[in-house]
């Protein structure tokens, strides 16, 4: 038997295309007749639009329309929010409407007022500036802290004290009973720091109307081309579904914020019919930041109760969620979903209260961005628990290894099943490699060279392979969250797989077709994956949730089930056997027990060129698709450790060693893997040491509005990670996969901020906020109880 | 952009016809903000005057104990050139450490000093080493060109030839990075000459300066240990969300000791 292509780093089939600029991304498109347009933001957090004259603007040299809110009123709907929310009050939440464009009120910089369309980019430009707003300023509330304190601004007139929703998750009353047996309480608060996503490729859209059958094509920077022709057809815009096709070509990368459907392309769309000609926009980067959805913005309050020997007896947590202006697609889900139900972590606490109130600020809106709630609750859990083993002097470590689950499947206070895991296998690992015994001796080193060095744990774990539909649905999910896979095998043998997921960055093209080319017995090279067009794909739900190999993997698996099928059935009838004596191995149909065989390629060239045939009981073609709905979530779960070293002089942290090691199930391309490994790293390290969208409290102006003021992470603040694997199949998919796109950003930022407290905790610091930069951590040093002078 | 102008004299003289034509013309260099705020509609010269292709601009020189730097010389000349590595180690050094590589490349020297940014470094290396700005007017010290946030002593139709840095005893540069941007969020050049120390801060306030308490101490004694306890009043210093005042000044000695450091290193 050939050796298995499933766990090959086989090297990614479309870096050939981006590596030599022959990519296709959105801006890329350009159809004759093209129009552009330009959108005219709010400047102001919160006003009322008293009037607008755009006459002088519509007058101008090359402009083709100019559209405001009332332009649309009656005729576009708001934005959707695909996530109902029920409260501990029983009600719904509150779902204020979202105006594509600006209607009465704008509330928040960056709001769109009003779509400018022109023959050149430039003259729209242009034409936008002759637009006369006339705006009545408003006070504005941009920190969810503040949200509901008294005479706080409305963000919208009927939501009261703008909450979405006050929510829970687990049972109080036992919680609050456990606290009160505690033999130790350690209490956290902490502000999970709002994050800009910043894709390398800005958001974009083409829009065109097609006269001759009255249909649409938009081309669209998007992770889930279905799910928003899907809100924007039957919400939005009332079109038919089978008059729109959309298609999200080459989009380079998403982090979430390319999930939504936003006002932008929602806009486009309708006005290219409008209009009747192509329209085409892409976002600058000063507009991502104003008008991409946001991460995170948490302010939490959390409580672990332990009995004298360091096990956890209970978690209370209170999150108050920043949802900004407007409820985004599935920004009702991230703070509660997808966040309290993670709150368990690696551990066996028996009681678990959380509560979260979301509310709305004037700030642009706030959603799912890579890891979508996982992370916050890892900072939760991983911060406390290692506050925790400090507090009551118990090692790190052994603390986790007390709590550790270990019996699977294990049902959770807070809804989830876990179905398998190995917590002490990945901790006892990542301590190995990151050679943790030897860490006091370079502890000592460092200090001699005036550094205060630190070591830090986060055992993180994630729920992902989104989802079970039927579960999602009870929680509120307005969609269902299977994946359609289809595998065409073309009369030459070759094969086209067309797939629901959706690759901007992820390799799926090389992982499918791996997974496709294991099964038939096929070179990679003869498999092409498509993705990203309602045009060619039957259906799909997106990539989002590290999901496309544990769910989108798996359809793809169930439909090569089918050919299978179908292909013993034929090659059963060519070597006058019984269909149940056909094995299939290694790309050949044999006969079990005899030297009789017909390889993949001529069973497929017969179903396409029956003559001999069982015509009567088979219909000819070799192509099948399958819809796979999973049983339960994925528990993709690590260990990251990190070491940092801290400039006592300049309070700058420096991350010497970081170590993950991780459990997603059986790996199909273990270099892919690492890449996403990294990637995800590297965005938690840039939560915890630079990265912080800040409004300014009085104005609501962005301050952080470009890369001048908003610190991403660059190749030399990160280390050479120390990077592996551990391996416990999941137990419910066909592949056994867990998923891998997320880990890093959910796992590092605890990881690092355990390091740095670790390093101040001698000197008396017991927290430092994300992010921690050298200004946070030189005053945390200058009012440290225990600190001395530093040297230079 | 708005649409403008565009001229790319080869010569000074023909610089100084267009300047004649277009008293508005922007000059452009290497473009590194100027470009920026064009492109953001925050900047909207009627013309620009391209100063890439004039020869008299380009090129490093040393003789008599003077290191001349052409206007139009990029980052990346300047940190590469033997001459000055061997010359003005420290002045090599600050320009192999300002912005990223496509900056470098792209960067002039004349460019940076003539926007006066306050988190630039050239500024930093110019007051420092008391150097001389040569512009096809006359002849401008350092001490007389930064006059505040984004502003020098350059009167319209006046533009930077070249920069004459005398050589120092030694020199050195620290520089504490914006964690965004990667400007100085402080940088301080310290020099020692035959007439004296020189310290040169920059980042910390609106517009380059010297630190005349720290020369002074350095004068008699230049160790890193000298300047530990001079910390400079934080009113007047930068404050912004990277770092306030008093982290601003605290820098300020840090990197003087750091720079001291490297200059007694060389």
């Amino acid at each position: 038997m050939s050796e298995s292509l499933l766990g090959q780093s086989v090297r990614r089939k479309e870096d050939y295309r981006f590596l030599t600029g022959s990519g296709t991304y959105t801006d890329d498109v350009t159809v004759p007749g093209q129009l552009y347009a330009f959108f005219l933001r709010s400047p102001h957090a919160h006003a009322r639009i008293r009037a607008i004259d755009t006459a002088a603007a519509k007058a101008a040299p090359g402009v083709v329309a100019v559209y405001v809110g009332t332009d649309l009123q009656g005729k576009v709907n708001g934005l959707p929010c695909g996530w109902l929310i029920t409260g501990i009050d029983g009600q719904p939440m509150k779902e204020p409407v979202h105006p594509p464009l600006a209607q009465g009120k704008v509330r928040h910089v960056g709001d769109q007022v009003a779509m400018i369309v022109a023959e050149s980019l430039n003259q729209a430009k242009d034409a936008s500036e002759l637009i006369e707003v006339d705006y009545e300023v408003l006070p504005a509330c941009v920190d969810p802290a503040q949200a509901r304190a008294p005479g706080a601004p409305l963000v919208h007139d009927d939501v009261p004290d703008n909450t979405c929703y006050v929510w829970g998750l687990g049972d109080k009353a036992a919680t609050d009973a456990a606290f009160a047996q505690a033999a130790h309480v350690t209490t956290l608060e902490y502000i999970n720091n709002r994050l800009i996503p910043n894709a390398i490729e800005p958001r974009a859209a083409v829009a065109q109307y097609h006269r001759g059958d009255d249909s649409y094509t938009l081309h669209v920077t998007s992770q889930n081309p279905h799910v928003e022709r899907l809100l924007m057809t039957a919400f939005v815009l009332g079109l038919p579904e089978h008059k729109v096709r959309v298609i999200a070509p080459d989009v380079g990368g998403g982090f979430g914020s390319k999930i939504f459907l936003y006002a932008e392309e929602t806009v486009l769309t309708w006005a290219a019919g409008q209009i009747k000609r192509p329209i085409k926009w892409t976002a600058e980067r000063s507009e991502s930041f104003l008008a991409d959805a946001h991460g995170r913005d948490h302010v939490t309050k959390a409580e672990l109760a332990l009995d004298k020997h360091g096990k956890f007896l209970a978690l209370r947590v209170h999150t108050t969620a920043g949802l900004g202006a407007y409820l985004s697609t599935f920004a009702s889900s991230v703070p509660t979903i997808l966040y309290a139900t993670l709150l368990a972590g690696q551990y066996t606490t028996p009681n678990i209260y959380c509560e979260v109130t979301s509310v709305f600020t004037h700030t642009a809106p706030v959603d799912a961005y890579r890891g979508a709630g996982r992370p916050e609750a890892t900072y939760v859990v991983e911060r406390i628990v290692e506050t925790a083993a400090r507090e009551m002097k118990i090692d790190p470590a052994e603390i986790r290894r007390r709590n550790f689950i270990t019996q699977f499947p294990y049902q959770t206070p807070v809804a989830l099943c876990y179905d398998i895991g190995n917590y002490e296998g990945t901790l006892s690992e990542a301590m190995r490699v990151a050679d943790v015994p030897g860490f006091e001796v370079r502890r000592k080193e460092a200090e001699a060279r005036g550094k205060l060095r630190g070591l830090g744990y986060s055992a993180y774990i994630e729920a992902c392979g989104l989802a079970p539909s039927n579960i999602a649905g009870a929680l509120g999910a307005r969609a269902g969250l299977y994946e359609a896979g289809e595998v065409r095998v073309h009369p030459t043998g070759k094969v086209t797989v067309f797939t629901g997921s959706h690759s901007h960055g992820q390799g799926h093209e090389t992982t499918f077709a791996q997974v496709v080319a294991q099964r038939l017995g096929m070179s990679v090279e003869d498999i092409d994956v498509v993705h990203g067009d309602t045009g060619r794909i039957a259906f799909g739900m997106g990539t989002y949730g590290s999901r496309s190999i544990a769910v989108g993997g798996a359809a793809i698996v169930r439909a090569l089930d089918k050919v299978v099928a179908k292909g013993k059935k034929i090659a059963a009838h060519l070597l006058e056997a019984a269909e149940g004596d056909i094995e299939f191995e290694n790309g050949e149909f044999t006969v079990a027990g005899t030297d009789k065989k017909v390889p993949f390629a001529q069973v497929a060239l017969t179903a396409y060129v029956p003559h001999n045939y069982p015509l009567d009981k088979l219909e000819p073609g070799l192509n099948e698709m399958a819809f796979y709905d999973p049983t339960n979530f994925t528990f993709p779960a690590g260990c990251h450790i990190c070491e940092v070293e801290i400039d006592r002089a300049t309070g700058e942290t420096r991350i010497v060693n970081f170590t993950a090691v991780d459990d997603f199930g059986k790996i199909i391309n273990p270099m892919i893997v690492e890449g996403q490994v990294h990637g995800g790293l590297t965005q938690g390290i840039g939560q915890a040491l630079l990265e912080a969208c800040v409004y300014d409290k009085e104005s609501g102006q962005l301050i952080t509005g470009s890369m001048m003021d908003y610190a991403l992470p660059r190749a030399d603040d990160v280390p050479n990670f120390k990077v592996s694997t551990q391996e416990t199949p999941c137990t419910h998919n066909p592949l056994g996969v867990k998923g891998c796109g997320e880990a890093g950003a959910i796992g590092a930022p605890a990881a690092v901020i355990n390091a740095i407290t670790a390093a101040l905790w001698p000197l008396g610091v017991r927290d430092i906020p994300m992010p921690a930069t050298p200004q946070t951590v030189w005053r945390a040093l200058q009012t440290a109880p225990k600190a001395r002078s530093g040297r230079a | 952009m708005y649409t403008f102008d565009y001229a790319r004299p080869e010569s000074l003289k023909d610089v100084a016809t267009a300047l004649r034509k277009q008293g508005e013309a922007k000059l452009l260099a290497g473009g590194q903000s100027l470009v920026q705020a064009l492109r953001l509609r925050l900047a909207h010269p009627p013309a620009l005057v391209d100063l890439q292709a004039i020869p008299e601009l380009r090129g490093i020189a040393v003789a008599n104990n003077v290191v001349s730097v052409g206007a139009m010389t990029r980052h990346a000349e300047v940190a590469a050139s033997r001459e000055i590595q061997r010359a003005i180690p420290a002045l090599a050094k600050l320009a192999a450490g300002i912005g990223d590589r496509q900056v470098r490349n792209q960067g002039t020297i004349g460019g940076s000093l003539a926007n006066a940014d306050p988190g630039a470094d050239y500024p930093a290396a110019v007051l420092g080493l008391g150097a001389n700005i040569v512009t096809n007017k006359r002849e401008i010290p350092a001490d007389k060109f930064f006059l505040g946030l984004f502003e020098t002593a350059l009167k319209p139709g006046e533009l930077i030839v070249r920069v004459d840095f005398p050589l120092p005893l030694r020199a050195g540069y620290a520089k504490f990075r914006n964690p965004a941007s990667r400007f100085a969020l402080v940088g301080v050049f310290v020099c020692d000459t035959t007439s004296g120390v020189r310290v040169a801060v920059t980042g910390a306030g609106p517009c380059v300066f010297r630190a005349k308490r720290m020369e002074k101490v350095l004068a008699k004694d230049f160790t890193p240990q000298a300047v530990e306890k001079i910390v400079l009043p934080a009113e007047g210093l930068n404050t912004d969300i990277h770092a306030q005042a008093d982290y601003r000044a605290h820098l300020v000695t840090v990197m003087a000791q750091r720079a001291v450091e490297a200059a007694a290193k060389l």
